[in-house]
């Protein structure tokens, strides 16, 4: 989980660029809060362009616990042995 | 023997009772009977007593519990049934009545009465309520989802949550979607999601079927297990028309598990576009802002701190105020001027000391300003006097001399001569040159050059 959370961040960027469109700030105040803003939007970018395409699958442990591993969804087709039930 | 009527055969109502239920249950093994169920009774032992009754005859009739926990629907009162059973006789009452072993609603099959059922029990419990439903998260970065693994959800979902933003993780649990277990693993995996946690939303759901397949969707441990989710759950069953009570009962219902990806994840690219589009209007508003600045500081610059606009503006203030102040000057002097012989008439006419002393201390300030005045007069007078007499200088016939000319006048009359014929030889002119004078006897006149002598 991103310490920042990405919904925060862009409602906070939107207020900024809205705050500096406004143009009514002192000069400090506008340098600072679009510096804010430019941090901001270089943290969402970065969120954005995590790419991982991950596909987990829970499974049992030998003590019973769920725990996750990687999801091939080759192993898991339908003529697989992992085929559990089959939908139509 | 005697013919006569037949031996009289002697029951006790016991015998006869019994009697009665072997041929009726012998007769009545296994029968199909329709009826609407009235006087239903649900004792502590779990049996079902009831009437089965038409427009005119009733029949008693009992439904055993292990028979009836297996219903997916309840028995109530008006219930138009039809049943399959046998036919037995309660011997401590005489009363014939139907062994239920079998039941359905007649009309909707017993599915749909469940659901519907179920789906009414629920809705007064308020679980559908609008207030419950939860918004989905913005931007989800960890998603549960409960189905079959081998199925078509799971691949959809996937399919379509990773073109749209591959930086989602995508959790399976595992289960089966239908069957006798199905209802219980689909309850179970909403509880393990929840308490482990980390996850922002729960996909629920399965590819289509028939009503069958679609039934554990139905069944209330799911319906309950959706309703005490601590993540957003999305449903996903079957296809666009059909409903299930889990998705009423969902935060959101989605029509498919491919639509179900489409609501939770964003599309990437508009987000990527929306991100950088606010970091062009945060840059863009900064320059205007800067631009506003720098053509404000520039007024202040031209206005206030350029050291030539202020000294042009100072000079021009100066001279107002001198313009001003000579005016008021003259007014003061006419002002003076008026006063002082307004005391002088006063002094004529009734003397008053005060008022002549008065006068008399305001003459000496007039008297200097006017010194002051006179002698700045004077000093402009003599400098455009000294500056006329320059010009004058350059002018003078005098100054040509110094070029060679001289001027010739007859002596002693002192009038110029300007033609050789307006004098004689013999008389005398007088020769003024740059430096000095001569005196000179006319030798000789002409109107045309004098040769040397021995000249060529």
């Amino acid at each position: 989980m991103p310490t920042v959370k990405f919904e925060e961040a862009l409602a906070r960027l939107e207020a900024i660029v809205a705050e500096l469109e406004r143009g009514e700030l002192p000069l400090e105040d506008s340098m600072r809060i679009f510096e804010e803003g430019i941090k901001l939007s270089k943290v969402c970018l970065k969120m954005l362009e995590e790419a991982e395409r991950k596909v987990e699958v829970l499974v049992k442990d030998k003590d019973g616990r769920k725990r996750t591993r990687t999801f091939d969804l080759e192993e898991f087709s339908e003529t697989g042995q992992a085929n559990r039930d089959v939908e139509d | 023997m005697p013919s006569g009527p037949p031996p009289r055969t002697l029951y006790t109502v016991s015998a006869l009772t019994t009697l009665l239920r072997v041929h009726i249950e012998s007769a009545f093994s296994d029968i199909w009977v329709e009826g609407e169920v009235s006087n239903l009774r649900i004792p502590t032992s779990g049996h079902a007593y009831f009437t089965l009754k038409d427009a005119s005859s009733q029949i008693r009739a009992v439904l055993f519990r292990s028979i009836g926990r297996s219903l997916r629907f309840a028995l109530q009162d008006g219930m138009q049934l039809v049943c399959r059973g046998r036919v037995t006789v309660y011997e401590p009452k005489g009363d014939y009545q139907v062994i239920v072993e079998y039941v359905e609603p007649k009309g909707v099959g017993a599915l749909q009465l469940a659901f519907e059922q179920l789906k009414a029990r629920l809705a007064a419990e308020g679980l559908f309520d609008q207030a419950r439903k939860r918004p989905l998260p913005f931007f989800p970065r960890r998603i549960g989802v409960v189905t079959s693994p081998t199925g078509a959800a799971i691949r959809d979902i996937v399919k379509v949550t990773h073109k749209r933003d591959p930086g989602v993780t995508i959790v399976l649990n595992p289960v089966a979607v239908q069957g006798e277990s199905a209802a219980g693993e689909i309850a179970r995996a909403i509880e393990e999601i929840n308490e482990m946690g980390g996850f922002d939303v729960l996909i629920v759901g399965r590819g289509g079927g028939s009503l069958e397949d679609l039934w554990p969707f139905n069944e209330e441990m799911v319906a309950r297990a959706i309703a005490a989710s601590r993540i957003p759950v999305v449903s996903a069953v079957g296809h666009e028309i059909d409903f299930t009570v889990a998705d009423f009962v969902a935060d959101v219902r989605a029509p498919t598990p491919s639509a179900a990806a489409e609501l939770v994840v964003r599309d990437r690219q508009d987000l990527l576009k929306r991100v950088a589009g606010y970091g062009d209007r945060a840059v863009l508003a900064v320059r205007a802002v800067l631009r506003d600045l720098c053509a404000r500081v520039e007024a202040e610059r031209r206005g206030l701190l350029d050291p030539t606009a202020l000294v042009a503006r100072a000079i021009q203030r100066r001279d107002d105020l001198e313009m001003r102040l000579r005016l008021a000057q003259v007014n003061r002097l006419k002002d003076l001027r008026s006063a002082v012989e307004a005391l002088r008439q006063d002094v004529l006419l009734r003397s008053p000391l005060q008022q002549i002393q008065r006068g008399l201390t305001l003459l000496p300030h007039l008297r200097t300003r006017l010194q002051q005045r006179t002698k700045v007069a004077l000093e402009l007078w003599r400098r455009s006097l000294e500056e006329y007499i320059g010009s004058l200088h350059a002018l003078s016939p005098l100054a040509i001399l110094g070029r060679g000319y001289s001027i010739t006048r007859r002596w002693p009359e002192l009038t110029v001569l300007r033609a050789a014929s307006a004098i004689a030889p013999g008389e005398v002119v007088h020769v003024r040159l740059a430096a000095g004078e001569l005196l000179c006897e006319v030798q000789k006149t002409a109107n045309e050059l004098i040769r040397k002598p021995g000249g060529v």
